[in-house]
């Protein structure tokens, strides 16, 4: 794919933008490291709201498509970060969706479990340390003694990016690895980026990069971390009983988490073969699992060992519930 | 009314706008920073598994991720009934101490610098980092791109990664260093305390030989006599990862101490309808609106507040530019903001000497960094942010999956405070209708002093757990509603 504008070849013109996000992929991006000297000795950065003094007015004032490359975090949560997509969209020759957030909808994601409603009555109506006597929770529009002001409108479902504008390449992670990110910008200034849609990172699982030793071996229990007192550093977690996300992970990451004799928990979003993370994490706990005369077993003793996987919504879609096939609880 | 509108405000973490009001003189009546975003954590939280929380809850915020993974591991610890081995709270506190020193430093350089060093009405796009690097050299912006990325190497190391590290448990850590590990830390450890004492020169050299500086920071538009809170310890110094919450008064006399599970007997929040933050205040004092002085519950915490609510820093050179601090700003309390800067560079002395007493422990090198836990129940974890006090609550149910999730975090509780603070540089900056980018900026620093994380302040709200029971008789009609939290 072209991206450069013939008529200022020398330099890229670069934009980051948040949406509904941690700000982690802004620290992603900064730890590069003196690399970013490279970066800005052949690119423009047009627009980092954490770093630089752009404001919206200055990019809608832009041309279309004057923007070169953006990357674009946080997933789509208000009226405000929608409308920045699109903003961005229109401005941007390429849109990268950068981070777990936009490329999957992320952490934020779960809210999906619940409604605006809940979230703002949680929040600022029946709560033990919230004074509010009057009822009052945040409008769009606002009259104070002195004018009007406005906010923008919270949305019930959590959204990735490419569910309101189109994306071109996606770089996964919570957040994407400095390693995924130096790789990407090479790729940028090289002009060598590969078919529209891609993701930009390995297409193997976190279990390919990972250190631990794995046998082949079923378990028996589901253990959780907090209650195994050693973490045997020198085998596969899942066959230690510990759910780990890697074998439905893409990787790119270098398992550091493993590397810490942490689980995997899926930040990576889906691997290239399956579009539903948990479904085939699932199918692999499944066929892990092995329990004695397990043919035998009545439908009450399945449903106590289903149970041994506590919290299997934000175990298995901790990263990827807006884009898994059920996406969201059932509104009333 | 004419109403003049930054959006977005830019140089910090997370969104926000400000809009100001011109009489028909021209002058400000009034201004309002608005937070544009919410996430609502506090609702999906619930249901999780509470081991989950450490990892969740750094996703409030990537800047600050190791605050919110050590404030939920330490109410795990207190909700499971257990105490990590001497060990493993080193291991944490060394990791917090790398923590600060990259923030501190993000923070100083990356997002304060530039009003200083490049200046308050440089052209907007020179007022970054790249301009600072511009100004002070490229040598010197490779030692702030190092020691930046020390810390950031410190965390990784220790926590798994460093953004949304994975190493908190209940009960201590997942993972011990080894000697080599150790050595790795401590060499980089060394030339980052050299660095903190060198951003201290700096900053006299830049801002305090400056006259014109020295008067902006000691402005009656960039004042504000609150309340300050911060951690502190048994000698009422500093301290970043545990200790008792302390208040002191606009004289530095202590108003109240109080353990982190006493936090709802003297904090509340009051609700506005133009933003999506809360602002929180003294319950003892109550809430008088957007003013300062004793009357007013507003406080501050962060940098200035922590050294305004301690006695004094831990550490033999960190606590040399405390006192040469209050000596130069007219003694103690310090109520200038733009001191926030100041103290935010003596914190970071001190981070760097905390460490280096830390990696150079006989225990640090320990195995026996997790002890197992007990019975899951409620639980209070504390800590200070890089920008503030930050508690998390939570109840856990018997299969250890989270009832309840209470927070109270850094920014939120400075969210009085700014808003006070955009409006007074306001009516300094802006007279007779003349606005201009340079006058704008002015304004932006007011906040920009505090370091806010508008990510973390608008994204953790704490609740209950909602539940709504609907009770039909048999003819299918609503009989009876009961609702909690709903």
């Amino acid at each position: 794919m072209k991206m450069r504008q013939t008529k200022n070849p020398e330099k890229l013109k670069l934009a980051f933008y948040w949406a509904a996000s941690c700000g982690g992929c802004e620290i992603a991006a900064l730890d590069i490291d003196e690399k970013i000297l490279d970066v800005v000795a052949v690119a423009d950065i047009l627009f980092w709201p954490v770093a630089i003094d752009t404001k919206y007015k200055d990019i809608e004032a832009m041309e279309d498509k004057s923007i070169d490359v953006c990357f674009f975090n946080g997933a789509i949560r208000t009226s405000e970060n929608e409308h920045m997509a699109k903003l961005l969209r229109s401005k941007s020759k390429v849109l990268v969706a950068f981070g777990a957030c936009a490329h999957t909808g992320g952490i934020p994601g779960l809210a999906n479990v619940g409604s605006r409603e809940e979230v703002f009555n949680v929040a600022y109506l029946d709560n033990p340390s919230t004074e509010n006597p009057n009822k009052i929770t945040p409008k769009t529009s606002i009259k104070v003694k002195e004018g009007e002001l406005t906010l923008p409108e919270f949305y019930d479902t959590v959204k990735s990016l490419n569910q309101v504008v189109d994306v071109d390449y996606y770089l996964p992670g919570c957040p994407p690895s400095p390693e995924l990110i130096s790789e990407a910008i090479d790729t940028i200034v090289q002009n060598k980026l590969p078919p529209k849609g891609s993701v930009l990172a390995p297409s193997k699982s976190v279990c390919d990069e990972c250190k631990f030793e794995k046998c082949e071996k079923k378990i028996s229990e589901i253990k959780r971390i907090y209650e195994v007192k050693e973490v045997d550093p020198n085998k596969c977690l899942l066959e230690q009983g510990i759910v780990c996300m890697g074998p439905a992970t893409r990787g790119g990451c270098d398992a550091r988490c493993l590397n810490a004799n942490m689980p995997c928990t899926g930040c990576g979003g889906p691997t290239p073969e399956s579009s539903d993370q948990g479904a085939k994490m699932i199918s692999a706990l499944a066929s892990i699992l092995g329990v004695k005369d397990e043919e035998k077993m009545d439908e009450k003793e399945v449903e106590e060992l289903i149970e041994k996987v506590r919290d299997p919504l934000g175990t298995f879609y901790k990263y990827a519930l807006p884009t898994s096939l059920i996406n969201r609880r059932v509104m009333k | 009314m004419r109403k003049i509108t930054i959006d977005p405000i830019t140089r910090l973490e997370g969104h926000g706008k400000i809009s100001i009001f011109l009489n028909s003189r021209g002058d400000v009546e009034n201004a309002y920073l608005q937070i544009p975003e919410l996430r609502g954590f506090e609702r999906f939280c619930q249901g999780r598994r509470a081991e989950d929380m450490p990892q969740i809850t750094s996703r409030i915020c990537g800047v600050c991720p190791v605050a919110h993974h050590f404030a939920s591991a330490k109410a795990l610890d207190d909700a499971f009934n257990v105490e990590p081995p001497s060990a493993a709270r080193k291991l944490r506190e060394l990791m917090y101490c790398g923590y600060v020193i990259y923030d501190h430093i993000l923070h100083f350089y990356f997002l304060g610098a530039p009003d200083f060093v490049v200046g308050p009405d440089a052209p907007p796009s020179k007022r970054n980092i790249l301009g600072v690097i511009e100004k002070v050299g490229v040598e010197i912006g490779k030692e702030v791109i190092k020691h930046r990325a020390y810390g950031q190497k410190i965390t990784a190391i220790l926590g798994g990664k460093a953004t949304h590290p994975v190493c908190g448990l209940p009960g201590g850590v997942s993972k011990a260093i080894s000697e080599e590990e150790r050595k790795e830390i401590e060499d980089m450890v060394k030339p980052c305390i050299d660095f903190a004492k060198f951003s201290l020169r700096l900053f006299d050299d830049i801002v305090l030989k400056n006259k014109d500086y020295v008067n902006l920071i000691l402005s009656d538009s960039y004042t504000l006599k609150t309340y300050n809170m911060g951690l502190v310890d048994k000698n009422n110094k500093v301290n970043f990862y545990d200790g008792k919450i302390r208040v002191t008064d606009q004289e530095g006399e202590e108003l109240l101490k109080f353990d982190v599970k006493d936090y709802y007997e003297n904090i509340s929040e009051h609700v506005e309808e133009w933003s999506y933050i809360k602002f929180p205040y003294l319950k003892s004092i109550g809430w008088n609106g957007f003013k300062d002085g004793k009357e007013s519950g507003i406080y501050r915490v962060g940098p200035l507040a922590r050294l305004n609510a301690s006695e004094g820093m831990a550490t033999p050179l960190a606590e040399k530019e405390y006192k040469h601090m209050y000596e130069t700003l007219g003694g103690k309390p310090v109520n200038s903001s733009l001191a926030f800067h100041w103290a935010r560079l003596i914190e970071l002395l001190y981070a760097t000497e905390r460490a280096m007493e830390l990696i150079k422990d006989n225990e640090i090198t320990s195995k026996n960094i997790r002890n197992p836990v007990g019975e899951p129940g409620e639980g209070f974890g504390v800590v200070e942010a890089a920008r503030g006090t930050l508690i998390h609550h939570y109840r856990l149910d018997e299969n250890a999956l989270i009832d309840k999730a209470n927070l109270i975090v850094a920014t939120t509780n400075n969210a009085g405070a700014i808003t006070m603070s955009i409006r007074d540089a306001a009516k300094g900056a802006i007279k007779n209708g003349k606005v201009n980018d340079g006058l704008l900026n002015m304004v932006e620093m007011a906040f920009r002093a505090y370091d806010p994380c508008f990510a973390c302040a608008s994204h953790a709200l704490p609740g209950g757990i909602p539940l709504e029971i609907n009770i039909y008789n048999k003819r299918k009609k609503l009989y009876k509603s009961l609702k909690r939290n709903v």
